[in-house]
């Protein structure tokens, strides 16, 4: 099957402030995001995410590597046509309605006049827009103008996406809607590429997930394969337990607001432990399952 | 399509921005100006609001045609809107393009309506229409085109104060370039004089665009001259624009 999006070998630099020697940005991307998926591209601030968005994009040039979107090279205007864009804090011509702004990029997509018309009121309605696109751009507030980014990037009707940083200065709420509307593209067939470095979010959307750091892609894969399902460890909140006691029992935990918070490597020994409390007349207040988190992952990654 | 959709949004753009209001201002000023001036002066009143009034519009139409350029650039770049225009299906040619044209139309729509009211203010205070005004507008237009192109070429590599400055120095240098043939007669090193040529050459002959003296004074401008005109300007404007779709090309939008 045809990969969506293809990345490989991708390296870029940056000449230095004084153009003495080149920074490097990118240091070797590999990376396939299949057709129908979200692929979430993970990574602190600085990483190299929007260079290499900048790169899918043409925006800016490769040192070396290739990039194929739907099997053409990336750089093809025709590449383009199927690709709708929204970029990190999108800025948009203050002067224009939402309307005009979508009938612009539309224009842009030579679409016709019918076309166009009938794709604005589709893609208006989609984003939540619907009544409010004569609103001018620069009266909007962060939100609508992620929406109406939103909407400008679905105009043509394209099989790619590629969102910038699409949650960032989105309140719960928005972030919450911006999901739901993403998952339904990506219910309508659509390819969904997007960075992000938060990580709740992408927990909750991604197929497949990047994680991209000083220009390297340190991990790559499945979510459900990075993210383990399987419990890492147990934590049983426990209370009525004198100290002593608990220390001499095997019960010894870290004390937080009256409890005894006992940390426990398996099911097994979690019977154990809870026979042991009822010994002591102690009481189980909870038993925490504790799962391993992209968080985990990417913190670990990071080196903190 | 796409460059006409660059260019009407470019206008658009220039339309709601604060153009207008500046050409309000030199309506106002030049109302106000050319009369009083007509009125301290000795002589044929007609000739010196033409003088005055063509005067004030070659000199606002240049402010507008210099900054509008390099404010609408720099702002696409500045504001990050041509990211999200570049990630189009949209080359830097068609952009460079569509750009352009839409700030030739945005001068030619603030050049029509100051001569408008040029024509007006004429026909009112002096009762008369002077329609050979209208080869001084023609030949200010190419002038602005110029002008314009200059900025497209600066500010696709530069911060717009240095391409402000950089438009601004060669409009003023090209409005005396004709001084540098006669300078090149003084110079006796083979070098200079090449150097002199070259720059008389390469540079923006902006004077061959003003007959403001000959319309005003009613001296005669042979078609040959203005035919010449217009063909340099067309020429220089096509250089610049691909200069500016070369750098634009190799400019890398981080």
């Amino acid at each position: 099957m045809m990969a969506a999006l293809e990345i490989r070998g991708l390296e870029k630099s940056y000449p230095s402030t004084f153009g003495t020697r080149r920074i490097p940005v990118l240091r070797g991307i590999d990376l396939t995001v299949a057709p129908g998926e979200i692929y979430g591209f993970l990574g602190p601030n600085g990483a190299g995410k929007t260079t290499t968005i900048k790169c899918i994009l043409g925006l800016l040039r490769p040192d070396r590597g290739s990039i194929r979107l739907l099997g053409r090279d990336a750089d093809s205007l025709e590449s383009r046509r199927n690709l709708g864009f929204l970029p990190e804090n999108p800025y948009f011509y203050e002067y224009l309605t939402i309307r005009e702004l979508l009938h612009f990029t539309g224009r842009l997509f030579c679409m016709s006049g019918a076309d166009r018309k009938r794709r604005v009121e589709e893609v208006l309605r989609q984003a939540g827009l619907w009544g409010r696109e004569e609103t001018k751009l620069g009266k909007c507030s962060k939100g609508m103008i992620q929406r109406a980014g939103l909407a400008q990037a679905l105009v043509q009707d394209p099989e790619v996406l590629i969102l910038d940083e699409p949650f960032s200065g989105l309140d719960p709420v928005g972030r919450k809607e911006l999901r739901d509307l993403v998952l339904s593209l990506k219910s309508s067939g659509r390819t969904i590429f997007f960075s992000s470095h938060i990580l709740q979010d992408m927990e909750l959307m991604v197929d497949r997930v990047a994680i991209i750091i000083n220009g390297r892609l340190v991990r790559e894969g499945r979510l459900d394969e990075l993210v383990s399902r399987s419990v890492r460890h147990y934590e049983l909140v426990v209370d009525g337990v004198d100290e002593k006691d608990a220390a001499r029992t095997g019960l010894a935990g870290e004390r937080r607001d009256n409890h005894t918070i006992i940390r426990v490597e398996s099911l097994e020994e979690v019977n154990q432990k809870i026979r042991a409390v009822h010994v002591l007349s102690g009481r189980i207040a909870a038993m925490i399952p504790v799962k391993l988190t992209l968080e985990d992952i990417f913190m670990r990654e990071i080196g903190k | 399509m796409k460059i006409p959709a660059i260019a009407l949004n470019t206008f658009r753009e220039a339309v709601r921005n604060k153009v207008f209001y500046l050409l309000l201002f030199f309506g106002v000023f030049f109302a106000f100006s050319s009369r009083f001036v007509s009125m301290l002066s000795v002589g044929d009143q007609q000739k010196v609001l033409m003088d005055v009034g063509l005067g004030s519009i070659h000199f606002f139409s240049v402010l507008v045609a210099i900054f509008t350029g390099i404010n609408l650039v720099y702002k696409e770049i500045e504001k990050k809107t041509i990211y999200n225009i570049l990630s189009k299906p949209i080359t830097r040619l068609e952009f460079v393009l569509g750009k352009f044209a839409g700030l030739a139309l945005t001068l030619l729509v603030a050049l029509a309506s100051m001569a408008l009211l040029f024509f007006l203010f004429l026909f009112v205070t002096t009762g008369s229409f002077a329609p050979r005004c209208l080869i001084f507008f023609g030949l200010l237009y190419i002038e602005l085109l110029i002008i314009t192109s200059l900025s497209l070429v600066f500010s696709s590599f530069s911060t717009p104060i240095l391409s402000s400055i950089f438009t601004v120095t060669l409009y003023l240098v090209g409005q005396v370039l004709w001084t540098f043939q006669e300078f090149k007669t003084r110079l006796h090193e083979p070098f200079s004089r090449y150097v002199a040529t070259a720059l008389y050459y390469l540079l923006p002959n902006l004077d061959k665009f003003n007959v403001k003296n000959e319309v005003v004074m009613d001296m005669p401008l042979p078609g040959g001259r203005l035919l010449a005109a217009a063909a340099y300007g067309i020429v220089y404007v096509a250089a610049l624009l691909t200069l500016a779709v070369v750098i634009f090309r190799r400019r890398e939008l981080k």
